[in-house]
């Protein structure tokens, strides 16, 4: 029985974030009420001219050098030509032979934290079309529709094409792909990549070889992916196909397939549309794009912390599992909050629980994002200090993590006016470990009869008692002393 | 003083501000002039009465009010592939005959804020492919100086239309010489500044990398004046260029050509063109000579390649510009069975047959497999011919030669579309190359057969960005020759002129 695996290249359409759209000044915004967000560009008005969204350019470049890819000292604009309804000049605006960025490599994790790479052939940048609602015909298509409606909201809205070399090997690896740049452009602000909006669409390139083989098989490209889930069931189910037929002595046939959601499986689409000539050439209308390196050193040094980066000084240098740190990256503000608390008090692991535990808690109950709450971090480090100088035990942090969200304000100070301080001394816990052995006999007597899971109960009234300030350990020791001697 | 509609742009503007004349009535007599005129003319598609009175009464209004401007009350004819906000725009194809424009172009709205009157929107070869106005789907325009021969193209409309004083500013279009040679069938200045000088916002596109906005007038002076109105960078058009700051060109007008080089071009020689061509072009360089100019011979080897080049460039743009045109969001829409079966038939009726050539070349011209064979080899023949021109501007500060190979011939006489084509031999180069050109009135010729001297152009060109420099040379050579003055438009008898 041969062993296979999949050799996978994953092709995604990302819309920018930005004001205005790629080459006018509509609104860059999803929805709306149908064509209001147009103008004589955007519509492909006779005469009208595409005049480029400097910001988006930027965009690009700085997603580019995040992801270690080269950007050319030169690009330019190309069109490809095509009829479409929902395409108002037909043809599009985009970059054929010299895109904005070339090579690079995204990084990422597996869940059990195995990091791996793939790498970029190029990201481009080119203009969305509008939005086509074909009715009256079965599949949704627009062959045999009775008629089309278009909305032109969504034309022109700058979108980066980022084209991955196949190097990904497992549907898990393609949405952990995916995920990384996910991150890695909401980390940018260059995309917002809500999926359910449509500012992520993908293809994947599938094929199959036998584990240890060079070249590659015949692939199929998977269209119709709405979410990472049908990204994942899209390829194992392509996969599963794949092999079956191999193995059944037949042969895969490269063609485009679309995934169907609802019957999960693919299925070949009309090939009618894949023999285009795009007429690629230069666009005219807009002049070539020349960088310099002073352009390009500014825009690197601007760029923040990227999210591999973090996730590998979380797991590595931190200690904090792949789960934790991915939560945090995910993140990015909350990430940069527990930075800012571990700063303040350098206890990483404590932070961890607390941000990702009681903090995050509180913060979904009130619905205020830990990183605008009154729990400033310092507060927090502050709280964490004086839990590990065993100043309060972790009950009384617990209350004082609760009481700067509710106010601002230092919890050493609440200690110090409060009195909360723990009470390790021996004189005082024998105190409070007196008293209640002396209001709880019948506790006492289930103790001696041999119950000795009682003494989590008398611990606890002791805390009771202390109003929390006694050390919890020194009580147990004081009163197993004191019940084992009698 | 000549009629209020006779008078060129500078008079008109210098009697509005002086408020002599106010522009309403120097609109009124214009468009009485055209309804005088116009049905044998024929230079509008669309004239814009009740736009025109109120924009005139607008203008009067602001000079009222103390303001001055440089085109107060001047008459303004419109090629009508020019976007003006509310009018009908139809590139003279039956694709756009009933389009009417959402906004308005760059220049025009410069023209209108600088004073201009809008009397029309006039005729054009379809699409602005053409170099008779005979391509026209929606209408025939005539030579105002021998109605039975064309008034050149493409911007054939607004040339007749400043030829027979239906306006004294024609705004137009130059792809190849599409204001050039009009201009010069018409004995009018022609005028096509840099490429990227005025914006191309709302020019409904030919050839994107050649397409150039322009005016036709009857004096060089006028065309400085519009120029200037017009010029400069626009934030709607990314080829649109902000150039080092220069004099306005209505400054540097010059009375003689005294320290100035021309350069007459060797490959350019005009024996071949007949012995009266012949004689008019040899005469107009000694007059630039006897204005104080050294003649010198400059050589453009590969010009000759310029029709060829221009005839794959050009087609290859306009096969994508022209795919807009599809029926689903504007213009002729013929229903079918389905979409593509409706871009067929919608595309079939709408162009007509010169636009549908065009269109099948620059399609084959961008197909996989001739690319590099085609477009990319004339890329690269457009980069030497720009550097032709480079090689011979170190020897010279401005090239005179024709602006066409004949004067303006009778309908029909150009049947066949390569020797329609070849009416741009001399302009195309200059188009390619992005440079600054314009056709000046140099004399006159009896073609054989024809009844009446028509008009002849000297074409001038300068060096990027030096278009001061060559209007100032055109209004010398101008005011020393005065070719334009000596005969005047004919028309019918019985038209009310
Ligand atoms: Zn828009």
């Amino acid at each position: 029985m041969t062993a296979w695996e999949a050799v996978i290249g994953i092709e995604c359409h990302v819309e920018l974030r930005t004001a205005s759209k790629m080459f006018c000044g509509c609104q860059n915004e999803f929805g709306g009420e149908p064509n209001t967000k147009v103008c004589p560009v955007c519509l492909g008005m006779p005469g009208a001219l595409p005049v480029p969204n400097m910001r988006a350019i930027d965009h690009m470049i700085r997603a580019g050098i995040a992801l270690g890819s080269e950007i050319p000292a030169f690009s330019k604009f190309d069109r490809k030509n095509y009829f479409y309804p929902d395409m108002p000049k037909d043809y599009q605006i985009s970059q054929y032979d010299m895109p904005l960025t070339q090579g690079g490599v995204v990084r990422y994790w597996l869940e059990d934290g195995t990091m791996k790479e793939c790498r970029l052939t190029r990201i481009h940048l080119e203009e969305d079309t509008g939005k086509s609602t074909h009715a009256g015909s079965t599949d949704g298509r627009i062959a045999g529709s009775a008629y089309s409606l278009v909305d032109f909201n969504r034309a022109g809205v700058p979108l980066m094409e980022c084209v991955s070399e196949p190097d990904i090997r497992s549907a898990e690896e393609a949405v952990a792909y995916l995920e990384a740049l996910k991150r890695t452009f909401v980390q940018l602000g260059v995309s917002d990549v809500k999926m359910e909006e449509g500012s992520l669409r993908c293809d994947a390139n599938v094929s199959i070889r036998p584990i240890g083989a060079s070249e590659y098989g015949t692939k199929t490209e998977i269209k119709n992916m709405n979410s990472f889930r049908s990204v994942y069931r899209a390829i194992e189910s392509e996969i599963e196909r794949q092999i079956a037929i191999v193995e059944s002595g037949g042969r895969v046939t490269q063609e485009t397939r679309g995934w169907d959601e609802a019957r999960g499986v693919t299925h070949p689409m009309r090939s009618k549309e894949q023999a285009h000539d795009y007429r690629y050439f230069p666009d005219p209308d807009l002049v070539p794009m020349e960088f310099n390196a002073a352009t390009m050193e500014i825009l690197r040094s601007t760029l923040p912390e990227l999210p591999t980066a973090r996730f590998e000084r979380y797991t590595k240098q931190f200690g904090i599992n792949v789960k934790q740190a991915t939560q945090l990256v995910d993140n990015a503000q909350l990430a940069d909050y527990f930075d800012q608390c571990v700063a303040a008090c350098g206890n990483a692991h404590q932070c961890v629980n607390f941000v990702l535990g009681d903090l995050s808690r509180l913060s979904n109950e009130s619905g205020t994002p830990v990183y605008y709450s009154n729990a400033r971090p310092e507060y927090v480090a502050e709280v964490i200090d004086m839990l590990e100088k065993k100043i309060i035990n972790s009950k009384i942090a617990k209350e004082l993590i609760e009481r700067i969200w509710e106010a601002a304000g230092s919890p050493r100070a609440i200690v110090e006016r409060e009195g909360l301080s723990q009470t390790s001394d021996p004189g005082a816990v024998e105190g409070f470990v007196n008293d209640v052995l002396a209001a709880n006999e019948k506790v006492v007597a289930e103790y001696k009869a041999g119950k000795t899971n009682v003494m989590g109960f008398l611990v606890g009234q002791v805390m009771k008692t202390s109003r929390g300030k006694a050390d919890p350990a020194l009580a147990g020791e004081l009163l197993r002393k004191k019940l084992d001697a009698s | 003083m000549d009629a209020l509609h006779e008078r060129s742009a500078a008079q008109v503007a210098r009697a509005v501000n002086a408020r002599e004349v106010s522009a309403r009535e120097v609109t009124d007599a214009v468009l009485a002039h055209v309804d005088g005129i116009d049905a044998h003319v024929g230079a509008y598609l669309t004239t814009l009465h009740d736009l025109a009175r109120a924009q005139a009464d607008r203008i009067d209004e602001r000079i009222r009010q103390g303001e001055t401007l440089p085109l107060a009350g001047v008459p303004v004819a419109v090629k009508d592939n020019m976007c003006l906000e509310g009018t009908r725009t139809t590139c003279a194809s039956k694709i756009l005959e009933h389009w009417v424009s959402p906004y308005t172009a760059t220049a025009v709205q410069r023209i209108l804020d600088a004073g201009g009157i809008p009397i029309g929107k006039a005729n054009l070869d379809e699409f602005a492919m053409g170099s008779s106005c005979e391509n026209s789907a929606l209408g025939v325009t005539r030579n105002p100086y021998d109605l039975t021969r064309v008034p050149g193209g493409s911007t054939g409309g607004p040339a007749a239309a400043v030829g027979a004083y239906e306006a004294a500013i024609g705004l137009g279009s130059d792809t190849g010489g599409s204001i050039r040679e009009p201009g010069a069938f018409c004995n009018l200045v022609g005028f096509k500044p840099t490429y990227g000088r005025i914006s191309r916002y709302g020019l409904i596109a030919f050839a994107s990398s050649l397409d150039q906005i322009g005016p036709l007038t009857r004096t060089v002076q006028d065309a400085a004046l519009a120029y200037d109105v017009m010029a400069g960078k626009d934030p709607m058009d990314a080829t649109s260029v902000s150039p080092p700051p220069e004099e306005p060109a209505a400054g540097a007008l010059r009375a003689d050509l005294r320290g100035l080089r021309v350069g007459i071009v060797k490959e350019f020689a005009t024996q071949a063109l007949g012995d009266d061509i012949d004689a008019v072009y040899r005469q107009a360089y000694r007059d630039l000579e006897a204005l104080g100019a050294e003649i010198v011979e400059v050589s453009l080897p590969t010009a000759d390649y310029g029709l060829a080049t221009y005839y794959l460039i050009a087609p290859a743009e306009c096969s994508s510009n022209l795919s807009r045109f599809d029926g689903v969001r504007y213009g002729l829409r013929v229903d079918a069975d389905d979409v593509t079966q409706m871009y067929e038939r919608t595309r079939a009726a709408g162009f007509g047959p010169e636009v549908k050539r065009r269109i099948l070349i620059g399609t084959y011209a961008l197909s996989s497999g001739y690319y590099d064979a085609y477009y990319v080899r004339a890329q690269k023949a457009r980069t030497l011919i720009a550097n032709d021109f480079k090689r011979a501007f170190a020897a010279c500060d401005l090239i005179a030669c024709p602006a066409a190979s004949q004067p303006a011939f009778t309908f029909n006489a150009k049947s066949d579309p390569y020797s329609m084509y070849m009416m741009d031999y001399y302009t195309i180069p200059m188009s390619l190359a992005g440079l600054p050109a314009l056709s000046v009135p140099c004399g006159w010729v009896t073609p054989p057969g024809g009844a009446t001297p028509m008009p002849m152009g000297l074409q001038l060109c300068a060096p990027i960005f030096a278009e001061s420099l060559l209007l100032g040379a055109a209004h010398a050579y101008e005011q020393a020759t005065k070719h334009a003055e000596k005969r005047k438009p004919v028309f019918p008898e019985g038209a009310r002129a």
